[in-house]
C-alpha cells in the first residue's frame, strides 16, 4: 500500500535521500518542507558562488520540476514548527497540518554566533553588515552588500571561514580572517601544518590572519564600523561575515518529544531513538554519538535509510571515516584521522618545506595509517585516504607515501590540457573523458565503459577517476555496479559464490539465466564467469564455446591484425635442440612472420592466421604454453645451482616441477610466477605474482604480491620454508585462496597489498583460519581436472572453430624483421 | 544505423555458426559477420572493426551486442550503433530458412 512520506528538511541529505528512496522503486507518495523558498541546491558551492565562479543556476541540483516529475508535493518556504508524533502529524508555522506515515527529519545545521556584544540588532537579525555564511540568501546578501564596501573581517579560520575570506576577496580590497585559537582548521591540521597553511593564506593570497583573536564585540550603531578583540585591538572594517561553526537544528524537534542530545539520536537504520517510523539524516542526525559535517557520510546515511525504507533487511549505517581533500582558499589541503599521536608507539612521519610551503605528516599505528595531514601538495592523498579507509597495512618504505618516488608525478586533473592523452592504451584523451561525463556519464566505471579509458593496461585508472570526479564537480557518483564481481550480474564475489553453489549453477548460461533480473546476458561479464565457475566447479564445470574469449576458443593469442600467436610450452624456459628444430622447421614451413622470445621465457610463433593453426599444431606436437587467458602463465627460472656459481638452490627444476603441477590453472588475473637460485634475483622473482628466491642453507623464501608490468611492486615476503615441496604446496594454496578471493581482474600486486599479508599469512602459512586444508583440496582438484586444451588440434571443438575472421582486405600487418 | 541492401544470398547452413558465435562470410565483396544469438535468431554486421580493424566474428556476444576481441569495444547488433563512442557498424538482414541462412530482404 502506498505510504505517505514527509521529509522536514530540503537540503543537500534530505533531498539525496529522497532520490535514493525513488531510485529504489519505494511505494510512497512524498511531501517535502523547505525552510528556504527553493528547490534543493548543492550547500558546497555557495563558496564559488561567492567566488564568482559559479552562477545560481549552476549551483541547482534539483529544480522545481524535479519535484513535479516525480510526484513530490514540495513546500518551499514553509517551516514546521512542531512534530506530533501520537498522532502522526507535523504542523507548520502557518497552521497547516500535514499526515504521514513514515517522516525523515533533515534539519540540517545552523550557523553559530559565539558570544559578542552588538552582533544582533533587535529589529532586523544581524546588525546591518553582518553575516553568517550558511544559505543561498546570506551569500546573496553579503555580495549584494560586500559589493558597495571596502573592508572585511571573517569570524573563524576553519574551512568555512577561510572559503568566505576567499570569496570575499573578489568584492572587497581588503580581507582580515580571524581565528580564536592557535592556529587555522586546528580540528583538521596539526600547528605546523596551520602555520603552513597561514603563511601561505597569507603569502599568496594577501589575507590578513590573525590567531588567537576573539573577537568580543561588533563596532557601529546603524552599520557595522569595526570589531573589538579581547585583547583590546580593534579592527576596522565595514562587513563581518561569521564562520565560527555551526550547529544542529534540533530545537523544533527536541521541542515535539524526540530525543535530542548534541542532535537527533539515532540507531544504526538511522531511525529516531524508540521511534517506529521517524528517520533523521544529514548534520542534524546524531549517530553512535557522531555528528557529521561534510557529505560525504550524509550519502552513505542516506543510503542506508532508503535501504531501509524501501525494505531491504540487514543494512547498517555504522559511520563514517572523515576526511577531507580540498583546495582551501586555492591552497591544497588533506586531512584525516588523528591529528596528534596519541600512543608512545605511535609513529609519526613529518615532511616540512616552509620555503615551498608544503608539509605533510602521517601517524602510523601498527603499520596502519590512522592520521595525515597535508598542505600545499595533495598529490598523495588520494592514496592515503585510500589507505586510511580502507586500514590495509602500509608499506615499509614509508617516504614512497609521501613522494612520488621517481614515478609520474600524480596531475591535476584541472591543470591538464583537453587534448592532453589520459590513456596511452586506447588513446583517451581528456577532453573525451569529460565530454562522456557531460553526456550524462557519472560514474568513473560507466565513464570507463564509454570511452574505454583505463581499459588498456589499467595504469591511467587513478588519473580517469580524478578527471571524472573533477568534471563532475568534486565527486563522481558512485556506481552500485562498483563492488559486483563481473558487471552483469548484480552481487558481489561471496554472495555471486553462495548463490551458485546454492543452485548449483555448473554453466555462464545458467548463472545469467537464475540470478540476473530478466534473465539477461552480458558478453563482457561471459569471461569472468566462466573463470569462476571453472574454478568453483572444477571437471563438473560445463564449458560453453561462446562463453570463451577467442584466446581460449583457439588456444592462441589474437594480435592486433587478428592473426593469432602459437607459444610451445616451455616449462620453466628450458627447451632442447630437438624441440627447438621442430620449431624452427615449423615456423618456416608455415613462414611465420616473427620468432620472438617472449618476457615469460618462450618462443613465440606470431603473425599466424586463425585456420592455420591446427596444422601447425598438429606439426609442433607440443602443448600450449598459455600465453593467453586469465591463468596461471610461465614460470619464470635462472639457471640456478644447476650450472651458475652463485646458485644455492635448484631454481630449474623447481621451477618446471611448479609449472608442471600449476599448467593452466584459471584464475581471476594473469598468474606469473618465477624462482630464482639466490638473491641475486636474475629470473626477477621479487617482481613476480608468486616468486621464490633460493637462500643459503638450502631454505626457500616465498614472495607474492610483486609485479613489473603495468605497475611495478616488490612482492611481500610470505615466507620462508626448507624444501622445494613445501614451497609447491604453500604456492597452490596461495594462489587458490587468491581464486577464490581476488576481483575479477585484479592482479595480486592489488590484492595483496588490500588483505594485508601478514593476514594472508595466517591464512596460508599458519591455517588461522582452519582452511588450508580445503585450500589445498581445491586446487588439487583443478589440477587433476586439468586436460591439454591443444587436444583439439586434432578435432576442432565447433564446425569452423579455425575458420578466418579476417577480411579479405589487407589490414595492417604486424611489422616483419628478418 | 545503416542497412545495406544485399540480394537474398543463401550463404550457407544454420550448423555452420555455433550457438553464441559469430562466422565471417563474402559475398560480393562485402565481409559480413553472421552471429547466432543463444535465441537461435541471427544478425549480421560488417566484419571488420571500425575501430582499428578488429575480426568482429571472433568477438563476444550476448542477446544485445558484439564486443570486439582486440581492444573491446561494442556494438549494438540490432541498430549497429558503438557504444563505446566509435563509428557505426553496418547492419545487414538476416535470417534462417528451414536450416539455411539467408542474407537481404
Ligand atoms: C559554504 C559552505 C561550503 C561547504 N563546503 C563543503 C565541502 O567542500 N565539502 C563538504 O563535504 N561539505 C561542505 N559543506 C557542508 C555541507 O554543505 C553540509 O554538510 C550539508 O549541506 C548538510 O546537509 P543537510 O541536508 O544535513 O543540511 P542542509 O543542507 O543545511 O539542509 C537542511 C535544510 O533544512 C531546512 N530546515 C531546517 N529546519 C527546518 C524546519 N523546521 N522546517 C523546514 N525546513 C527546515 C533548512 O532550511 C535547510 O534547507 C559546506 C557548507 C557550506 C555552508
Ligand atoms: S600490453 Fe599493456 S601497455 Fe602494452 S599495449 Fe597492451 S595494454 Fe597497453
Ligand atoms: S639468481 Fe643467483 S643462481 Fe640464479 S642465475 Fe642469478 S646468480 Fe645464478
Ligand atoms: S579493433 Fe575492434 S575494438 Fe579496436
Amino acid at each position: 500500500m502506498t505510504q505517505r512520506l514527509v521529509v522536514i528538511g530540503n537540503g543537500m541529505a534530505g533531498a539525496r535521500t529522497v532520490e535514493e528512496i525513488l531510485a529504489r522503486n519505494g511505494d510512497f507518495t512524498v511531501t517535502m518542507f523547505g525552510d528556504e523558498p527553493y528547490g534543493n541546491y548543492n550547500r558546497i558551492m555557495l563558496s564559488n558562488l561567492l567566488a564568482g565562479v559559479e552562477t545560481e543556476e549552476g549551483i541547482f541540483l534539483n529544480d522545481l520540476s524535479w519535484y513535479q516529475e516525480n510526484g513530490i508535493t514540495l513546500n518551499a518556504g514553509v517551516k514546521i514548527a512542531r512534530i506530533d508524533k501520537d498522532s502522526k502529524i507535523v504542523i507548520a508555522e502557518d497552521g497547516s497540518a500535514t499526515p504521514y506515515d513514515k517522516l525523515i527529519i533533515a534539519t540540517g545545521s545552523y550557523s553559530w554566533t559565539p558570544p559578542m556584544k552588538n552582533v544582533h540588532n533587535p529589529k532586523r537579525g544581524y546588525h546591518q553588515g553582518v553575516f553568517a555564511f550558511r544559505t543561498l540568501d546570506d551569500t546573496r546578501g553579503m555580495i549584494r552588500y560586500a559589493r558597495d564596501h571596502e573592508r572585511a573581517v571573517v569570524i573563524g579560520g576553519g574551512l568555512l571561514g577561510l572559503e568566505a575570506a576567499r570569496g570575499l576577496q573578489n568584492h572587497v580590497s581588503h580581507v582580515t580572517l580571524l581565528h580564536a585559537m592557535g592556529h587555522l582548521m586546528e580540528r583538521q591540521l596539526d600547528p605546523k601544518a596551520g602555520a603552513m597553511l597561514q603563511a601561505s593564506v597569507e603569502g599568496k593570497l594577501g589575507i590578513e590572519v590573525v590567531t588567537n583573536a576573539m573577537t568580543t564585540e561588533i563596532l557601529g550603531k546603524d552599520r557595522v564600523t569595526g570589531v573589538k578583540l579581547a585583547d583590546g585591538r580593534v579592527i576596522d572594517c565595514d562587513v563581518v561575515v561569521i564562520a565560527a561553526g555551526i550547529r544542529p537544528n534540533t530545537e523544533m524537534v527536541a521541542n515535539s518529544g524526540l530525543p535530542v542530545e548534541r542532535g537527533i539520536v539515532v540507531d544504526d537504520q538511522m531511525r529516531v531513538e524508540g521511534e517506529q517510523d521517524i528517520y533523521s539524516v544529514g548534520e542534524c542526525a546524531q549517530h553512535r554519538g557522531n555528528l557529521y559535517g561534510l557529505v560525504a557520510p550524509l550519502w552513505d546515511q542516506a543510503k542506508v535509510l532508503a535501504d531501509h525504507i524501501t525494505g531491504t533487511t540487514e543494512v547498517a549505517y555504522t559511520g563514517s571515516k572523515l576526511h577531507t581533500k580540498l583546495k582551501v582558499a586555492g591552497i591544497d589541503v588533506a586531512s584525516m584521522g588523528l591529528i596528534a599521536p596519541e600512543h608512545d608507539t605511535d609513529e609519526v612521519v613529518v615532511y616540512n618545506e616552509p620555503k615551498k610551503g608544503v608539509y605533510k605528516q602521517l601517524i602510523i599505528r601498527d603499520d596502519v595509517l590512522v592520521g595525515a595531514v597535508l598542505v600545499g601538495d595533495n598529490s598523495k592523498a588520494a592514496s592515503l585516504i585510500q589507505a586510511f579507509d580502507r586500514g590495509t597495512p602500509l608499506p615499509e618504505e614509508r617516504a614512497g607515501l609521501i613522494f612520488d618516488l621517481g614515478g609520474a608525478v600524480e596531475e591535476s586533473a584541472e591543470d591538464m590540457p583537453d587534448d592532453a592523452q589520459v590513456c596511452n592504451c586506447n588513446g583517451v584523451s581528456k577532453g573525451a573523458i569529460c565530454g562522456a561525463v557531460a553526456d550524462g556519464c557519472k560514474t568513473v566505471s560507466g565513464v570507463m565503459d564509454k570511452t574505454r579509458a583505463g581499459k588498456g593496461c589499467g595504469t591511467c585508472k587513478p588519473l580517469v577517476q580524478r578527471i571524472v570526479e573533477w568534471a563532475n564537480g568534486g565527486a563522481a557518483e558512485e556506481d552500485p555496479a562498483a563492488s559486483w564481481y563481473v558487471p552483469g550480474v548484480p552481487m558481489p564475489k561471496p554472495e555471486l559464490m553462495a548463490a551458485i553453489r546454492k543452485y548449483e549453477l555448473k554453466s555462464v548460461s545458467s548463472v545469467f539465466d537464475t540470478l540476473v533480473p530478466g534473465a539477461q546476458h552480458d558478453a563482457k561479464s561471459k569471461m569472468g564467469l566462466a573463470s569462476l565457475l571453472k574454478m568453483m566447479w572444477a571437471d563438473e564445470y560445463v564449458d560453453e564455446r561462446d562463453a570463451r574469449f577467442i584466446n581460449d576458443r583457439v588456444h592462441g593469442n589474437i594480435q592486433r591484425d587478428g592473426t593469432f600467436s602459437v607459444v610451445p610450452q616451455m616449462k620453466g624456459g628450458v627447451t632442447t635442440p630437438a624441440q627447438l628444430r621442430k620449431i624452427a622447421e615449423v615456423a618456416e614451413k608455415y613462414d611465420v612472420p616473427m620468432v620472438k622470445l617472449t618476457g615469460g621465457q618462450r618462443i613465440d610463433l606470431l603473425g599466424v592466421p586463425k585456420e592455420k593453426l591446427p596444422a601447425m599444431w598438429a606439426d609442433l606436437d607440443m602443448p600450449s604454453g598459455y600465453a593467453y587467458a586469465k591463468s596461471f602463465r610461465t614460470v619464470k627460472t635462472c639457471v640456478g645451482s644447476d650450472f651458475c656459481r652463485f646458485g644455492v638452490g635448484d631454481s630449474t627444476a623447481l621451477g618446471i616441477a611448479l609449472e608442471e603441477r600449476y599448467q593452466g590453472l584459471e584464475g581471476p588475473g594473469k598468474m606469473k610466477l618465477a624462482v630464482t637460485g639466490c638473491p641475486r634475483n636474475c629470473a626477477e622473482a621479487y617482481v613476480k605474482d608468486l616468486g621464490v628466491v633460493a637462500i643459503d642453507g638450502g631454505r626457500w623464501e616465498i614472495y607474492v604480491g610483486g609485479a613489473a608490468g603495468a605497475h611495478i611492486r616488490k612482492g611481500d615476503l610470505l615466507t620462508t620454508v626448507d624444501s622445494p615441496e613445501e614451497v609447491i604446496r604453500l604456492t597452490g594454496r596461495f594462489l587458490q585462496y587468491y581464486r577464490e578471493n581476488a576481483n575479477w581482474l585484479e592482479r595480486t600486486y592489488s590484492f595483496v597489498p588490500r588483505i594485508g599479508v601478514d593476514r594472508i599469512r595466517e591464512i596460508v602459512v599458519e591455517d588461522s583460519d582452519g582452511i588450508a586444508a580445503a585450500l589445498d583440496a581445491a586446487v588439487e582438484e583443478a589440477v587433476q581436472a586439468y586436460k591439454d586444451p591443444w587436444k583439439e588440434r586434432a578435432e576442432p571443438a565447433t564446425p569452423g572453430q579455425f575458420r578466418t575472421s579476417l577480411p579479405l582486405t589487407v589490414l595492417p600487418q604486424v611489422p616483419v624483421r628478418s | 544505423m545503416t542497412i545495406s541492401a544485399i540480394e537474398k544470398t543463401v550463404i550457407g547452413s544454420i550448423d555452420d555458426i555455433p550457438l553464441g558465435e559469430g562466422r565471417t562470410f563474402t559475398v560480393e565483396d562485402e565481409m559480413i559477420a553472421v552471429f547466432r544469438l543463444r535465441d537461435g535468431s541471427l544478425r549480421a554486421v560488417s566484419a571488420v572493426c571500425p575501430h582499428k580493424g578488429g575480426p568482429l566474428a571472433d568477438g563476444q556476444i550476448d542477446n544485445r551486442v558484439v564486443v570486439c576481441p582486440l581492444h573491446l569495444f561494442s556494438w549494438d547488433l540490432a541498430t549497429g550503433c558503438s557504444q563505446s563512442g566509435q563509428p557505426p557498424i553496418t547492419v545487414y538482414p538476416v535470417r534462417v530458412d528451414g536450416d539455411l541462412i539467408v542474407l537481404g530482404e
